[in-house]
């Protein structure tokens, strides 16, 4: 019985959100605390020679201004400084010397009684520096491509699989090739809370902190290890974040500035970016790829190569999975994989919304789409001659895959069929209508996790999990799960996550919090059940006295006998039985690896859209889109659909706007700000339809979910691409198409 | 960035902080006295000096919308407003928006069209779309679209935004 899984609840935070009550990192308050602000470096590689910080000292109500010089001394090893999400390399540490490494470093933190003084002060130190020459551009750079190094991180970001069959004899004797080389600039994450950390400064010197991350753990771990305090001292909090789409993957540097300034002047100190600094740490890396295609008259696609370089910092090696999903979505049998990085001044990129997914399967899809126009082909047709069931890099069988009801469905939905296939075919006025489609892969992952459930004396289930909601429904949907897994009605259910005392969770991102943490939470709940049980079998006169675990259920917040169910106790009366105390359990969830790795596993979809392109003005809108999504089962629709329309909306936001601009005289990123850095408003989005269709996966975790936080964009942009090139019969290649490359 | 001032401009500004002063505001109905020197925005006035910490600071440019507020029934951009210049008015801020134990229709369709995911727009999008209505002049989908693009929700939720605001404002969903 599952009242609740698979309903469109409300989301439980619902309330806490439109009221304004849902408090983000940096509205939580501390007796006589003390702000903090960031001088970020002004040039891009070379060392400071001296910080002037005489004028900022003097002024009334500054208390320190913190600088490499005046530092304390911390922790020597890299390893202290490596987060969950640390890429292989030596990881950046704030202050560490006078040397700079990338434009907009941190460089200096002054601290202030209020935040206007602390903002004025920081324009009174004034840095002296030594200026080196600094590489910044990915595309002046290409030659100095090598190969990533490896670490831990790359256990769950595969390299390229081997080379299979002959590629270069292949495609050459293909009679009909595509080749394209796809240009991708860097984005930024751009939450709309901005990174804040508020560091409570405890009577005994403990710490309580308020941070903006994906995962409260992450930052504990992280604070402990730099500074040298036991776990015990150290404890993170993050209820509410405000987006993160990545960037809360690492912990960044205001965390470790207000952690320093706090200890070091023994009182609460809240430290946050501004919109300008957001552009200061991880980023969705420039990328350079080249795609070739060769195929039979039929459409039977023999050879597939997928080249890309991207860049990385001088200090980390961050790499993605950009080049390995042509061999997961097509059964070529000659196919060749490379993936190179340039080392710049720049800071180490960071995962940000299906990172290395958004970039190569666009590259991927809008080739095969300009494979079926050279065939003469549908483009559905095209991709269902070559589907396979199967992922050939690992050469596993799918545990389950309903990509071609979502061609069918998200067709029928969109009206494919009467689309004339000829490009600049179709008007609307004096505008060119175009409509393309592309597919769109994740991979569907399931990592351990701890929950705990309680039964409190009053017969609320209470359950938590060091986990994150960044906007994506967690505290709904694990909720309902718990809900469900006891019988509880779902008001008398409460989940919490964001504090690191709770029991452990890994970082939300990737798509695998539902998998990951929704197991974690029905084997408490289960583990639970279990003991409550047990305990209702040890009652006076008690139904189950003969009864096995497997002759009850639960439901209506009682255990009731399967075979009849008149013999019923309440878990109130369970819990009264305890001495005036609640009933908990704990439990761990692992992944069925021995199943599992039987298996590829993978959620699918397939976009499709409109535009609308002026031809005077080169301007693209996207007037409609569908995407049918097969993402195994669906918790909640409601909140689903929400994932996939935000999914939808960045792919149409990269297809067509972003791009942060590099003056690579400077090293510095030209438009940083919401007004420059150009992302989907209101106005650009027009009518968005998801469709969910049937998918059964017994295989990829006891739920059935697959993750819904990345499928939604992956497809979109070659979609958005492949529909400019139908409506101009112009191929653009590098994103974003902004208007100067339709002109 | 950081922009560093020329030493001879800073020799000016070194010396002095600008004075407080005695200021009041009246935010949701309630009378505040506060001392604050005249550089204070408005959002800094409600976020850190009274703790009204509903109102979301997303840029301090304007470029945003998240810190939408309505003073005496208008939506302007509290980041903006130095709070000096608004003590003659009614500011009213999201925990000020609803009848007290309730919501306000506007929060109650949001809740029911999933409006939001992470929910930092959310305030300053409910405000702004209070100041549309008030404004008048959104009569199709297509306005509310375009009047409410000063408001950035980076987690998309645009098409749900406008049928929360849609149906409070009985506009048809086709139109």
């Amino acid at each position: 019985m599952t009242p609740y899984i698979g309903k469109s609840i409300s989301r439980v935070d619902g309330v806490a959100k439109v009221t304004g009550k849902a408090k983000y990192a940096a509205e939580y308050f501390a007796p006589d605390m003390l702000y903090g602000w960031v001088i970020s470096s002004a040039i891009a590689k070379g060392k400071i020679t001296r910080i002037h910080t005489e004028a900022a000292l003097q002024l009334p109500g500054v208390v320190q201004v913190f600088t490499h010089e005046n530092r304390p001394s911390l922790a020597w090893f890299d390893v202290n400084y490596k987060d969950q999400d640390a890429p292989p390399g030596s990881p950046f540490r704030p202050l560490r010397d006078a040397t700079i490494l990338y434009s907009g470093q941190p460089i200096t933190l002054v601290v202030a009684e209020t935040l206007e003084v602390a903002r004025f002060a920081a324009t009174l130190v004034q840095v002296d520096y030594e200026e080196d020459d600094h590489e910044t551009a990915l595309e002046h750079n290409l030659h100095r491509a090598r190969e990533p190094k490896s670490g831990v991180a790359s256990l769950l970001k595969s390299p390229p699989p081997k080379p299979r069959g002959d590629f270069e004899k292949a495609f050459e004797a293909a009679p009909f090739q595509t080749t394209g080389q796809h240009i991708h600039s860097v984005e930024h994450h751009n939450p709309m809370e901005m990174f804040a950390s508020t560091v409570v400064y405890e009577k005994d010197g403990k710490l309580t902190i308020y941070d903006k991350t994906q995962g409260a753990p992450n930052s504990q771990m992280y604070v402990s290890q730099v500074f040298n305090m036991p776990f015990s001292d150290v404890r993170v909090i993050s209820p509410y974040v405000g987006g993160a789409f990545g960037s809360g993957l690492r912990p960044q540097y205001q965390l470790f500035l207000a952690v320093l300034a706090a200890r070091e002047l023994k009182r609460s100190v809240r430290v946050s970016l501004t919109r300008q600094q957001m552009f200061t740490f991880g980023h969705r890396p420039a990328t350079v790829q080249n795609v070739s295609l060769g195929a039979t008259a039929d459409g039977t696609i023999d050879a597939i190569r997928h080249d890309a370089i991207g860049e990385t910092s001088r200090f980390e090696d961050y790499f993605e999975i950009v080049v390995n999903w042509a061999g997961m979505l097509y059964p070529a049998p000659h196919v060749k994989f490379t993936y190179n990085l340039v080392p710049l001044d720049t800071f180490t990129p960071l995962d940000m919304r299906a990172p290395g997914g958004v970039t190569g399967v666009p590259a991927l899809e809008m080739e095969v789409d300009e494979l079926a126009h050279k065939l003469g082909m549908d483009p559905i047709e095209l991709r269902l001659k070559n589907y396979t069931e199967r992922d050939m890099n690992e050469d596993l069988p799918y545990s389950s895959k309903e990509l071609r009801e979502c061609f069918r469905q998200g067709a029928e939905r969109f009206g494919w069929a009467s689309r004339n296939p000829e490009p600049r075919s179709m008007r609307n006025g004096h505008t060119l209508v175009g409509w393309g489609m592309a597919t769109g892969i994740w991979d569907a992952t399931q990592g351990p996790a701890r929950a705990e459930a309680v039964l409190t004396v009053n017969g609320k289930l209470r359950v938590t999990s060091a986990t994150a909601d960044i906007g994506t429904g967690t505290y709904t949907i694990m909720t309902q799960i718990a809900a469900d897994t006891l019988g509880m009605p779902i008001e008398d259910v409460i989940f919490r996550l964001g504090d690191s005392n709770m029991p452990l969770a890994p970082i939300e991102g990737g798509s695998w919090t539902a998998a990951t943490v929704g197991s974690a939470v029905k084997v408490a709940c289960e583990a639970l059940g279990k003991k409550l049980f047990k305990m209702a079998q040890k009652m006076k006169d008690s139904p189950f006295a003969d009864a096995k675990w497997e002759d009850v259920w639960f439901s209506d917040a009682h255990i009731l006998l399967k075979t009849n169910p008149y013999a019923a106790v309440s878990l109130l009366e369970i819990v009264g039985q305890n001495g005036g105390r609640a009933v908990s359990e704990t439990a761990t969830s692992l992944p069925n690896m021995l199943e599992q790795r039987k298996y590829a596993r993978a959620v699918h979809s397939a976009a499709f859209v409109e535009v609308e392109v002026d031809e005077d003005f080169g301007t693209v809108r996207v007037t409609r889109a569908v995407t049918a999504v097969a993402g195994g089962r669906i918790l909640n629709p409601k909140t689903a659909r929400s994932q996939i329309i935000g999914g939808m909306v960045w792919g149409i936001s990269k297809a067509l706007e972003e791009e942060s601009v590099m003056d690579h005289q400077f090293g510095r990123f030209m438009n940083h700000n919401l007004a420059e850095y150009h992302v989907a408003v209101n106005a650009d989005i027009q009518d968005l339809d998801v469709i969910f269709v049937d998918e059964t996966d017994t295989i990829v975790n006891p739920l059935g979910v697959k993750g819904l936080g990345e499928i939604g964009i992956v497809g979109m942009p070659a979609a958005v691409a492949n529909a400019v090139f139908h409506a101009t019969g112009k191929r653009i290649r590098s994103l974003p198409i902004t208007l100067d490359k339709l002109l | 960035m950081q922009t560093t001032l020329s030493p001879e401009t800073r020799a000016d500004l070194a010396p002095s902080l600008p004075q407080k002063q005695a200021i009041k505001l009246t935010i949701n109905g309630t009378v505040h006295h506060l001392e604050l020197a005249p550089w204070t925005t408005l959002l800094d006035a409600l976020r850190e000096y009274l703790h009204l910490t509903g109102t979301k600071k997303g840029c301090d440019h304007g470029q945003c919308g998240a810190c939408t507020v309505l003073v005496d029934g208008k939506r302007i951009n509290s980041c903006l407003t130095l709070a000096v210049m608004k003590e003659d008015s009614d500011i009213t801020t999201i925990e000020g928006l609803a009848a007290e134990n309730g919501l306000h229709p506007l929060q109650t369709a949001f809740v029911e069209h999933d409006a939001y995911q992470c929910g930092y727009c959310t305030p300053g999008q409910i405000c702004s779309a209070v100041g549309l209505m008030n404004e008048g002049q959104a009569k199709t989908i297509d306005d509310i679209r375009e009047l409410m693009s000063g408001n950035l929700c980076r987690c998309g939720a645009y098409p749900h935004i406008v049928d929360a605001i849609r149906e409070v404002m009985h506009i048809e969903p086709k139109s």
